[in-house]
């Protein structure tokens, strides 16, 4: 267990591209942090840093305290999960799990009875004479998950590991994972590109984006208040609404002249409205929302089509008669988020 | 797979008939001839023939020449072998690891595929020149005075330096791809797990280079076996004298120059058993056993 400290921390690849812009911030031990954001935002390679399997180009990066930058991944106690599983194929399952110990002198009683512990929280006691070729995804997931967990290592890194399983598994093993942390207590990095594992794992998320951390926040933070346009589209299933629209004569107004809030103060110019789709009101309101699609989705609907001119969703609930048309809806006030149309910023 | 089927039961054969006339014409009527004439004693003019049984194989069991050159084969293949392995593998691991101008490395060691076997041996003959070889001036540095094609010793220890530099950038190329196959995710992994690098190759790169290493291990006794004929036949100028010569080179000598056909019949017939016994080692163990993912 362990807290991580960033300080400045940025990768420049020997061709110029600057992976990673000068980042900081601190994990606390025990936490669960969930690194998000789109393919080539820098996530993975943030991620491999802290492994020490990428140079840290500039900063420092701490792990409990001791500067890790120059040590060698095998001595900066952590353990990482890889996307593929990266299991040595020609080990058995117990092997695999057993070879970090044995390249540390762990005696080998210890071994077995870790192996053994670890076999029987992860449902491996059957498969640990099996090659890795003989297993199912999910089993090798665990077997990687196993390895890790022996070593009591002081961090956990994982590296999109659930991008390889079928949607039904991915749930099941979302769960696994993270009570196994919660049970463990160690210290994770998690990266992911799903944004509802994000969501639904982290003590903390961090949405990067471009090379750059566009916010940090509890999952609730992250999805109630997005500090930018970024994050407010990344984040949700659907994401959030974003509309062009303006402070006009003392009021926010959409292109059709509707007035949704009254401005803050006197001023004026374009901005963003974001408002999430299970916000919106129906059935009342100023505002006219063209309905030209309901989606059915059991538990409850999602009516896409047009406000004022822009293409805008909402959520409607299973027992609403939601039809396509002309409907009438409020956009509550205090669901709003306003963001800077030029730099995508929350105001 | 698709069963294709074929209305005339000609058309098969008429379509296999070239690759089963060449194979009758080049590989199994030779086969058989010198199957059959190793038991027969021959006129070196063809005028007649004399049935012998066993005799010419005998012969050969008895012969101090050929069971010296045979116990020679066996260092020799087992020498060339080891060596071309161990150092195109230590090349292609090195080679792995260079990030600058990694292309032209590669190139530069493969180079040495394109020459001709009887090329490398006349390389390896102006090498270990009696008068101005540079590797010769380079040993009688260090006080040993190699005089090939005159020391048995040295003659072999030439034979076995060529053949190993002539074999070393197949190797290579092998390892090489066979290194870079090797999924990074599972090297990496490797890294966080042990941090000596020396174990980590014992321990993870190599098992996984083991398909590749197997297959070459084939391949390389072959080529030490028949293919070092050239490079054997320059490196002597077609005069062994005393000097070592591998088995596949006494058939050539016994039979060519002493018109032996009999005796150099049954040395053939004995190297076709050693060569079946090596495929059937290589499909009976190691394509079975070595396979992974």
């Amino acid at each position: 267990m362990a807290r991580v400290t960033l300080d400045r921390v940025h990768k420049v690849y020997p061709n110029g591209f600057e992976a990673v812009r000068p980042t900081s911030f601190q994990i606390e031990d025990g936490e669960f942090l969930v690194l998000v954001g789109p393919s080539g935002c820098g996530k993975s390679t943030l991620l491999r840093m802290i492994a020490g399997l990428e140079d840290i180009t500039g900063g420092t990066l701490t792990i409990d305290g001791r500067e890790v930058n120059s040590v060698g991944p095998a001595d900066r106690d952590i353990a990482m999960v890889f996307q593929n599983y990266a299991l040595y194929p020609h080990m058995t399952v117990r092997r695999n799990i057993a070879y970090g110990l044995a390249n540390r002198g762990t005696p080998r009683d210890r071994i077995a009875a870790k192996v053994e512990e670890a076999a029987r929280m992860l449902n491996l006691t059957d498969h640990l004479d099996r090659k890795p070729a003989q297993l199912s995804g999910g089993q090798r997931q665990r077997v990687a998950m196993g390895r890790a967990i022996v070593r009591d290592p002081a961090l956990f890194l994982f590296d999109e590991p659930l991008s390889n399983l079928d949607a039904k598994l991915r749930n099941q093993m979302r769960i696994e994972i993270k009570a196994l942390q919660r049970r463990l207590g160690v210290t994770s990095i998690y990266v992911t590109h799903d944004q509802v594992e994000a969501m639904t794992m982290a003590d903390r998320i961090i949405v990067l984006n471009g090379g750059v951390i566009e916010q940090i926040g509890t999952p609730a933070e992250i999805y109630h208040s997005p500090a930018s346009t970024f994050v407010a589209s990344f984040m949700g299933a659907p994401p959030m609404n974003l509309i062009e629209a303006a402070f006009e004569t003392g009021a926010v107004r959409l292109p059709d002249g509707t007035a949704v809030m009254d401005a803050p103060g006197g001023r004026s110019g374009p901005i963003t409205l974001g408002i999430r789709p299970e916000d919106v009101r129906l059935g009342r309101g100023s505002a006219t929302f063209d309905v030209a699609l309901v989606e059915e989705l059991g538990a409850h609907r999602l009516l896409h089509g047009k406000l004022s001119g822009q293409p805008f969703t909402a959520h409607a609930l299973k027992e609403s008669d939601a039809t396509t048309g002309s409907h009438r809806i409020d956009l509550p006030f205090e669901a709003l988020a306003l963001f800077d149309r030029e730099t995508g910023m929350r105001l | 797979m698709k069963r294709a089927g074929f209305d005339n039961p000609w058309l098969p054969i008429l379509l296999l008939l070239p690759q089963l006339s060449i194979i009758c014409l080049f590989f199994y009527w030779p086969a058989w001839q010198a199957l059959r004439s190793s038991f027969f004693l021959e006129d070196p003019f063809g005028f007649g023939e004399t049935f012998v049984g066993l005799q010419n194989y005998t012969r050969l069991w008895d012969s101090p020449q050929y069971m010296k050159n045979a116990w020679f084969t066996l260092w020799f293949s087992f020498l060339v072998t080891f060596f071309s392995l161990a150092i195109a593998l230590l090349l292609a691991v090195k080679a792995d690891t260079v990030l600058r101008g990694a292309r032209t490395y590669r190139t530069l060691l493969m180079w040495v595929y394109a020459v001709a076997p009887p090329v490398a041996g006349f390389i390896a003959l102006i090498l270990f020149n009696q008068r101005w070889g540079p590797l010769t001036e380079a040993f009688a540095q260090f006080g040993w005075l190699l005089r090939v094609r005159l020391e048995y010793f040295d003659t072999a220890f030439a034979m076995i330096v060529a053949s190993v530099w002539k074999q070393v950038p197949v190797n290579f190329i092998f390892f090489l791809s066979g290194l870079q196959s090797i999924p990074r995710a599972v090297r990496e992994a490797a890294l966080i797990d042990n941090r000596s690098g020396i174990s980590r190759f014992w321990t993870v790169t190599f098992p996984l280079l083991a398909p590749t290493g197997f297959f070459l291990l084939i391949i390389n006794i072959t080529y030490s076996l028949f293919d070092t004929f050239g490079m054997i036949d320059t490196i002597l100028r077609n005069n062994p004298g005393d000097q070592p010569v591998t088995l596949v080179y006494q058939v050539y000598l016994d039979g060519f120059r002493g018109q032996d056909i009999g005796g150099s019949s049954a040395q053939s017939v004995v190297l076709m058993v050693l060569v079946l016994a090596l495929t059937v080692f290589q499909f009976r163990l190691v394509e079975r056993r070595i396979h992974y993912t």
